[in-house]
């Protein structure tokens, strides 16, 4: 935004329009309808009530957290300029609609749009960036109250964008917090988005995309990310997604990907794959969750490397005799080989799928048998002698202690 | 009826066995603590252990002394002590000293290494099929009079409910996998009770598995007050019956 506005000042002399309630200049549409493009609308704390519209290049910035009200009716910010930044608002209330998606801050085919440090609670969707570039959300907190996915929005929602940047924002209650179609070029970096009604995080035909150190969980549904390729995932959390269709992360189509050092903790099932080649999933952790990896016959050319697998209850399963992908120096909690010669490496090759996971597959409530002595020794005999389960899958150089990622001596 | 306890626990300790018992569940539960990096992973590899050994040993340890003292118990009855206050004495201390030795061998180590209240349920399971197995012991102890015979009864209760049980109702659960069979399950699952300690443990150990499909059924009735309730009052059932039959049979006995 400097640098914004020392451009803005070496052409004209920028003005400020101070806004306030019980002023000359009570309104912010007021306001914008006098400004030159890059002045600046100062906006003291107050109740505004009003559609604010932003047509020309502008900073608007709120000081004492004026509340932008849309009292249900209408949307509190649009904005149809470039190079316009908001900060420091309050934004509640946008109204909700069948027909157009009504947004507490929405934005229309912009460039150079910077939304930063904004509060945005009960609004229909939250910050809505359409047909857009090279814009910037960050530092925004989202509530919204979500009950059941039909009548609520989504928290921040892309829709045909290129090259933004979405950042430490924090969005809860929503029906997908981060929600992108056809946006591409895009960094998301250390959000969090939970308790939302559906996903976390949903995206689309989304190439190029990195997420970097963000936080899903306690979502209704996890995270599901479909029909995209090359996308960057790592250092995400994701966590606590519980219940028959919740994934930490499905995975549908995804192509030339990379999804490494995440942590996937206590979701009933952490990774769904479906229609997946050449991606690579290197350094996660597995931790608790139902079933690690659920990895469906339509994937190949997956590479495995170097994650932990440790306490869950089944580690990987599948619909397929053969196995495309590969797994290799992973730690699996439940590798039960031995390492004669000490190099790290397990001697013998670790069957990951376990024979009761596909009898739970075919027959979900056998897993109340879980943990009985017969299954157990029903399991022993199968990793003995598979039979059942595809023995193509396996991981030929098991790690006999967890990958840590800091010393990494198996390359 | 505690004074006849009292002697039976001076008995039992004597013979050292209890004191071994209590001591090999410090060194199960310390060198699977030690041993997994994860206590979850720890604690599902003692459930294990558990749900096999715990009910072997205890049947076996009190079906034989029930054996070894009934020299005892024909020369208490020439005295004039009631039946019942004998047998339930006898009773009384070997559940007690089996419980004793179980809950500070395993309570221990599990509050040192685990102290959840996860690690406090594996502890009350244990002592509830503890009392459950002893009182199955004095069933199977006075149904007859030759040892062999009884050790091998005790023998076969335990390889029906730890092992046969399962192996069963699977069975029966392929035979009619068309079927939703969920509420028959839950149904089978109180008629066992190491099956009813196993699943207490497993909404504990695989809570995130057990949501997915129908497990959030199950989480819903055993996390409920009802369900709880009603596994509480059925392992109550399970101590007492056998103990109420057998005292029957005691007392009408021939000894």
């Amino acid at each position: 935004m400097g640098i914004l506005l020392l451009l803005g000042s070496s052409f004209l002399p920028a003005r400020t329009w101070v806004v306030a309630p019980g002023t000359a200049l009570s309104r912010i549409n007021d306001a914008i309808a006098q400004a030159k493009p890059y002045d600046t609308v100062l906006v003291r704390g107050g109740r505004y009530r009003e559609a604010v519209v932003v047509d020309r290049p502008l900073t608007l910035r709120g000081e004492g957290r004026p509340v932008l009200d849309g009292e249900d009716a209408r949307q509190p910010i649009s904005v149809r300029a470039n190079h316009v930044s908001i900060s420091g608002f309050r934004v509640v209330r946008s109204g909700s609609g069948a027909l157009e998606d009504l947004a507490g801050i929405k934005v229309y085919n912009a460039r150079y749009v910077y939304i930063f440090n904004n509060d945005l609670d009960s609004n229909f969707f939250g910050i809505y960036l359409s047909n857009s570039r090279l814009c910037w959300v960050s530092g925004n907190t989202l509530r919204a109250y979500g009950e059941v996915e039909q009548t609520s929005g989504n928290g921040i929602h892309a829709w045909k964008c290129d090259s933004i940047f979405i950042t430490d924002n924090r969005v809860r209650g929503h029906r997908d917090g981060i929600y992108f179609e056809f946006v591409t070029h895009s960094r998301i970096e250390r959000n969090s988005s939970t308790h939302n009604v559906r996903y976390g995080l949903h995206f689309m035909f989304s190439h190029n995309d990195a997420y970097m150190h963000n936080t899903f969980a306690h979502n209704g549904a996890g995270v599901a990310v479909m029909y995209t390729r090359e996308v960057l995932m790592r250092h995400n959390t994701f966590a606590d997604n519980i219940g028959a269709s919740a994934y930490g992360m499905l995975l549908k189509d995804i192509q030339r990907s990379e999804i490494s050092d995440n942590v996937f903790r206590n979701n009933t099932a952490a990774i769904f794959m479906e229609g997946c080649t050449r991606s690579r999933l290197e350094r996660n952790e597995f931790r608790q969750n139902g079933w690690a990896i659920r990895i469906q016959a339509s994937c190949e050319n997956n590479v495995f490397r170097h994650n932990n697998f440790v306490a869950n209850t089944f580690d990987v399963t599948t619909n397929n005799q053969i196995s495309l992908n590969t797994f290799e120096y992973n730690y699996w909690d439940q590798y039960t080989g031995y390492d004669i010669n000490r190099d790290g490496i397990g001697d013998v090759p670790h069957l990951p799928v376990s024979l009761f996971a596909m009898i739970s597959e075919q027959m979900p409530y056998a897993m109340m048998f879980w943990r009985s002595f017969g299954v157990l020794l029903l399991e022993r005999a199968e990793r003995a002698i598979p039979s059942l389960c595809p023995d193509s899958l396996r991981d030929h150089s098991p790690l006999m202690k967890p990958y840590d990622a800091a010393s990494s001596k198996h390359q | 009826m505690l004074k006849i306890a009292r002697y039976a626990i001076y008995d039992i300790l004597r013979n050292r066995f209890v004191l071994a018992y209590g001591l090999f569940w410090v060194l199960v539960s310390m060198s699977f603590f030690n041993l997994e990096s994860d206590p979850l992973k720890g604690m599902a590899s003692l459930l294990n252990i558990l749900l096999m050994a715990l009910p072997l040993m205890s049947i076996v340890f009190s079906t034989i002394h029930v054996y070894n003292s009934y020299e005892f118990m024909e020369l208490m009855l020439a005295q004039p002590v009631r039946r019942s206050a004998l047998f339930m004495g006898q009773y009384l201390g070997v559940a007690v000293s089996l419980c004793a030795a179980f809950g500070l061998g395993m309570g221990v180590p599990v509050l040192l290494y685990d102290g959840s209240p996860r690690g406090l349920l594996l502890v009350g399971c244990g002592l509830a099929l503890t009392l459950v197995f002893v009182s199955l012991a004095f069933l199977a102890a006075v149904l007859t009079r030759d040892k062999a015979r009884g050790i091998g009864l005790a023998l076969l209760i335990w390889f029906f409910c730890a092992i046969l049980y399962d192996g069963l109702v699977l069975m029966g659960m392929f035979a009619f996998s068309d079927y939703p069979l969920e509420r028959v399950i839950i149904a089978l699952a109180f008629l066992n009770p190491v099956d009813l300690a196993r699943i207490a443990m497993l909404l504990q150990l695989d809570s995130a598995a057990l949501m997915g499909y129908t497990g959030a059924l199950f989480h819903h009735f055993f996390g409920s007050a009802l369900g709880i309730g009603l596994a509480v009052l059925v392992l109550a059932v399970w101590v007492a019956w056998p103990l109420l039959w057998a005292l029957r049979v005691f007392q009408r006995k021939d000894l």
